[in-house]
């Protein structure tokens, strides 16, 4: 068999593509459903009724796509660049752990003020993180999927360390859990009384000003150059290695405001389970989306959906919430095969 | 001196070995993969995979062996998976490995939730016992390290012995180097890069399995989630580590268990004055550390992470 490249694929041909990879998840996860004795059709039905079946659901599924957004456009920045960030849920943690120390109390300022000075050093802090990994690669040529990988597990340590340690609340009975963040470090709530929250507005902006970047300035341009052909980019002129710095400070900056829009949204501390992965789910996000930064939202959302709707659904069917996970996986290997027949023609010989 | 002491008990050598064994399968698997140009981050999930189906098949009364059988024949499957998305298609490695990872971590959590709906405390299996080889298991701190310990673990040095072997000394091993220096090469002399590198990932991915079974038939008795906890990844810094050669990368897995042997028992003498966490963090702050002290010189298979198409040079 050969692989035979063909012109860029319409809109409309993306779009089949694009639903014939979630069609294939759906098939796959319907055979698992099957498996745990219950009916497909009916278990899916439960899936988009807890999803957004009410106000209350269509709340929940935002909420939960707010940080997958953040985690998503850090991935498709970096992967853009081909710089492969698999670090996003340290730099997720880096973000959180800046928004607990500024935000308890530290630095006694209104929110207007407060609230963007934790958001820029919590930028910081995860941008901090990914530079480390980026300057192994180019000066030392490591390897930065294992680098970003392996800090993900010292990261968790890390805090886990601060909050049995000088983090620790001491009303906390004991819990290894932060202090809550004082009301003027805390993002106001969208609608009174629901859980989705201003991070979420963030998220959307930082997808709109990702895109101006990726798309009109000339880092975007480079960015591209280098994740397409780093060689050819050095011919040409592109300073990749500092092209690959300022991807890694935008990628690990935009993962921890993931970090910081979580504390300061929705839990309001920080405990160990603050991100219950969202930092590889942001890679799936983030190849759903063809790595578009305005895609990034659409998939982020589209994610969340099946998470918080296969909650709602393992509860009355008895299927294990599990199957959110498989569904996003297998999305996300469904999603690479059709991204490559939308380019190469398969020839059987 | 009671830090350095540690290094004189037989207890101490007894627990990095059995560390290390895990370590070794799933490194010569990794090692294999990438020898053929292939790099495979699928690893942790698959190890997950194999902790899983070997855990199962003795739970359901399967024998011990048949247990470590099916957790190849487990990983070898997703390697199959891995295999036909990398080789043939040319998809990125590093997304699909990342997505056999998870898909492997979340189908095992799926069907440990099926087999065992209501279990809070995983039930435990009778695992490997150790075999102590006569007369060599008296040998003082050698011989209970090396030579008392379970089936397993001598399986696992006789798969290295069996990697080096092959690689080195067998048209095969030829076959299977050249595909990840110089593939063209391999496709002039009349065999398929493809046939080649499947055959690689899929053995490779067996061998991680049977690592990833070695923890919950050998080591823990039962299975529970996160068990893997970034083992594969280690593994993945061990090869690198290795220079890609089947007895360093041994001597790295040794090397790397008797370090997170010493750091379990450093922490009891320092009793609490050092965070715990410090502790555990070292094994990762290690692997990126060999990483950057190897990455220098390490010589990569020329053609790993390229996708090869026939008739391309």
């Amino acid at each position: 068999m050969r692989l035979e490249a063909k012109p860029a694929p319409s809109l409309a041909g993306t779009f089949a593509y694009s639903a014939g990879a979630v069609l294939a998840t759906l098939l796959v996860s319907s055979l698992l459903v099957l498996a745990a004795g219950a009916s497909p059709l009916s278990v899916f039905a439960l899936v988009a009724k807890g999803a957004a079946g009410s106000q209350f659901a269509l709340m929940e599924t935002l909420s939960r796509a707010t940080p997958l957004i953040f985690t998503g456009l850090a991935v498709a920045v970096a992967f853009r660049a081909r710089l492969w960030n698999i670090g996003a849920e340290a730099q997720l943690y880096a973000g959180a752990v800046v928004t607990v120390v500024l935000g308890t109390g530290a630095l006694p300022l209104p929110a207007p003020i407060l609230i963007p000075i934790i958001m820029v050093a919590s930028m910081a802090a995860g941008a901090a993180l990914l530079l480390g990994p980026a300057l192994l690669k180019t000066r030392f040529g490591v390897d930065e999927v294992v680098t970003t990988l392996l800090l993900n597990f010292i990261m968790l340590l890390f805090v886990s360390m601060l909050l049995e340690g000088v983090l620790k609340d001491p009303m906390g009975l004991g819990w290894p859990q932060s202090q809550r963040v004082i009301a003027e470090a805390q993002l106001p709530r969208l609608i009174q009384g629901k859980r989705l929250h201003l991070g979420f507005v963030i998220a959307i902006a930082s997808a709109a000003v990702v895109w101006v970047i990726m798309k009109k300035t000339t880092l975007g341009y480079e960015m591209r150059a280098v994740g397409h052909n780093a060689e050819a980019a050095r011919f040409a002129g592109i300073p990749v290695n500092v092209v690959l710095m300022k991807t890694a400070l935008l990628s690990g900056g935009i993962a921890a405001l993931a970090g910081f829009s979580e504390v300061a949204g929705l839990k309001g501390n920080l405990t160990l389970d603050l991100s219950p992965g969202f930092g590889y789910t942001g890679i799936v996000v983030a190849m759903l989306a063809l790595l578009n930064p305005i895609g990034v939202v659409a998939s982020a959302i589209f994610v969340a959906a099946i998470f918080v709707g296969a909650d709602a659904m393992s509860r009355s069917a008895g299927v294990p919430s599990y199957i959110a996970e498989v569904m996003v996986a297998t999305a996300l290997l469904t999603m690479v095969v059709a991204i490559m027949l939308m380019r190469f023609k398969v020839r059987w010989r | 001196m009671e830090a350095l002491d540690i290094l004189l008990t037989a207890s101490f050598w007894v627990a990095a070995v059995r560390i290390a064994s895990p370590l070794i399968f799933a490194t010569m698997g990794e090692l294999i993969c990438e020898r053929a140009g292939v790099l495979n981050l699928g690893i942790e999930g698959i190890m997950t995979a194999g902790a899983f189906a070997g855990w199962l098949t003795v739970y359901a009364g399967g024998d011990l062996w048949t247990g470590v059988a099916v957790a190849a024949a487990v990983g070898a499957l997703f390697g199959l998976l891995h295999g036909a998305l990398t080789v043939p298609l040319g998809l990125s490695q590093h997304v699909v490995g990342i997505g056999i990872t998870l898909l492997a971590t979340s189908l095992t959590y799926f069907t440990y939730r099926i087999v065992l709906p209501e279990v809070t405390s995983p039930p435990k299996i009778a695992p490997f016992q150790p075999l102590p080889i006569p007369v060599l298991s008296e040998i003082p701190l050698v011989g209970p390290a090396l030579f008392n310990q379970t089936p397993l673990t001598y399986f696992a040095f006789l798969t290295v012995a069996l990697t080096a072997w092959a690689l080195y000394r067998t048209p095969l091993g030829l076959a299977v180097r050249a595909a990840g220096e110089n593939p063209s090469a391999v496709e002039a002399q009349g065999i398929s890069v493809t046939a080649v590198r499947m055959g690689a990932v899929m053995a490779g991915s067996a061998l991680m399995a049977v690592g990833g079974a070695f923890l919950t038939m050998s080591a823990f008795n039962s299975f529970f989630f996160e068990m893997i906890n970034g083992r594969g990844w280690v593994c993945i810094a061990l090869v690198v580590f290795g220079s890609w050669r089947p007895g360093k990368a041994l001597v790295g897995a040794i090397l790397f268990a008797a370090f997170d042997a010493y750091q379990v028992r450093l922490q009891q003498i320092t009793g609490g004055v050092v965070p715990y966490q410090i502790f555990l963090m070292m094994p990762y702050v290690l692997s990126i550390l060999a990483l950057v002290l190897v990455a220098r010189r390490a010589t990569y298979p020329k053609a790993l992470m390229i996708p090869y198409q026939k008739g391309e040079r």
